[in-house]
């Protein structure tokens, strides 16, 4: 007779589940700070708070389960090459956050610094590359200009054939840039804000904003009121939902922004390579998956998921860059909720009500910043006043003029 | 994919048409009078409800007319279409 034969319970025989990475609790009568939105920014926001500012009585509220959102819709790409000096600054010091993230929050995250390029397809293309890798040299950001062979080097399987209709004339490169594991990330933050004292609170809607003469003093949720002394939101593509329930208006445009991934293959693509011509960005995540992004959809919209012919186009793009993927299959493909500015720069400050912040209007790059707008967002939140980092980016510069236009840099691929 | 009805022409597949953002944002009357904050609003600051919105589209690679919509953000779902010169239609 053998242990077959032997009846048992189903499941008897498992090992214990693995400890919490966070605690789950409900949510107190009232916090110091109330962060809205358990993404990569809200978490890291929180992290932060706790960390270099010392500030504890802290609530992340999520309205489903943390880092559901765009942090788990998002293609992993890091760097830092903007063209702008206020760009250059908050991205640098977000990559340089990232370099020592694995060890400050004692996690695996899976930072790969692969390198990324960013494609030139046009004359003109080349001009502002060249211009845009000048820029990056003046703000101490690794960055160079490789001509189209030198594409072919780094990245073997890139067609670099003049005989097609965008053929690549070359590409700017950061050595430094790279991709990470982005479940891992918000797990990190999260298991280390929570081990501070920070209450990540799940399943939690807000629904209102409490103002009381020009001051924010709370939220309406889904699990009832909770009193807050500051208010932090981090709503990305829902941010204009957030701010209409504080009567505040922003210069916002959600879309939704789809990405796919193949099925799992053998290493071939060892570095990320990105196009904003032919709107089509890949790299190859660590498991195997090539993962690739489109450009946004051109309607507002909070669906989730995105129109076809989208993909249609970014998969043409792919296949005349990579022909080797016209043998590989989709596994799957999705859409985020990216909320979009004027001039493809982020929100990040103050607000006309006293002590709600707001961070928004990271578009389709939020991902790479999350280290560094969480830690600059929380000074900020902390101290009453920006950080030196965002302080370029507030709301008030569309009225001023004051853009920050990263349209160039940023466009499709951000 | 998804069919656009074109008040002029029916039901279209959404490739072509293109995309106008929201409807009913008339010029200013007055631009000279204009504060910053006003400019700014105009140029810069557009509803983004998440639900029904009202918005422009135009029918590119057929009549090439532009129409205005009212369209559920949330579901993606045309709940009603109609040519510039009509009013904007009452949903609940």
């Amino acid at each position: 007779m053998t242990d077959m034969d032997q009846p048992s319970t189903p499941g008897a025989d498992l090992p214990d589940h693995p400890d919490f990475l966070w605690r789950n609790p409900d949510p107190k009568p009232s916090y110091d700070v109330i962060i809205v939105g358990g993404g990569g920014h809200g978490l890291a926001t929180a992290y932060y708070l706790a960390k270099n500012h010392g500030i504890t009585n802290v609530a992340v509220l999520e309205k489903g389960w943390l880092a559901g959102g765009n942090m788990a819709r998002n293609t992993t790409i890091i760097r830092s090459n903007y063209l702008w000096d206020e760009s250059s600054g908050i991205y640098e010091h977000s990559l340089k956050l990232w370099e020592g993230l694995a060890e400050d929050l004692d996690y695996p995250i899976l930072f790969s610094q692969r390198g990324v390029l960013n494609l030139a397809h046009t004359l003109q293309d080349v001009r502002d590359s060249v211009r845009r890798v000048n820029a990056n040299n003046l703000n101490g950001i690794d960055a160079e200009w490789i001509d189209a062979q030198g594409v072919k080097e780094l990245c073997p399987i890139v067609n670099i054939s003049p005989d097609v209709r965008y053929p690549v004339l070359g590409a700017t490169y950061q050595p430094r840039a790279g991709i990470a594991k982005h479940d891992y990330v918000a797990w990190g933050y999260a298991r280390r804000a929570s081990d501070m004292g920070v209450d990540l609170i799940q399943d939690c809607e807000v629904q209102g904003i409490d103002i009381v003469n020009g001051r924010v003093v709370g939220v309406q949720t889904s699990r009832g009121p909770i009193r807050a002394g500051k208010v932090a939101l981090c709503g990305a593509g829902h941010s204009s939902v957030l701010a209409d329930m504080a009567g505040i208006r922003v210069p916002l445009q959600s879309h939704p922004l789809q990405a796919l991934v193949s099925e799992i293959l053998q290493p071939v693509h060892p570095t990320v390579v990105m196009s904003n011509a032919v709107h089509v960005y890949v790299s190859q995540a660590h498991k195997g998956e090539l993962v690739m992004g489109a450009g946004i959809d051109s309607y507002n919209g909070y669906g989730q998921r995105g129109s076809f012919h989208i993909i249609e186009d970014q998969m043409s793009a792919a296949v005349e860059l990579f022909p080797i993927f016209a043998r590989a299959h989709v596994l799957r493909t999705w859409a985020g909720i990216v909320d979009v500015t004027p001039d493809a720069s982020p929100i990040v400050g103050l607000t006309e009500v006293e002590d709600l912040y707001l961070n928004c209007g990271w578009g389709t790059g939020g991902f790479k910043a999350t280290p560094g707008v969480g830690s600059c967002f929380a000074h900020t939140v902390a101290h009453g006043r920006p950080h030196p980092y965002n302080e370029p980016f507030t709301l008030d510069r569309f009225t001023t003029g004051a853009l920050v236009d990263e349209h160039g840099a940023a466009a499709v691929a951000h | 994919m998804q069919l656009i009805p074109c008040p002029w022409c029916g039901p279209r597949e959404e490739v072509e048409f293109h995309y106008g953002g929201q409807a009913h944002v008339a010029y200013p009357a007055a631009p000279a009078d204009l504060s910053d904050r006003e400019w700014a609003e105009y140029v810069f600051f557009r509803d983004n409800p998440k639900g029904l919105f009202a918005e422009r589209w135009v029918h590119s690679t057929g009549c090439r007319r532009w129409f205005n919509a009212i369209r559920d953000t949330g579901t993606h779902d045309f709940r009603a279409v109609y040519r510039p010169n009509e009013p904007k239609p009452v949903i609940s």
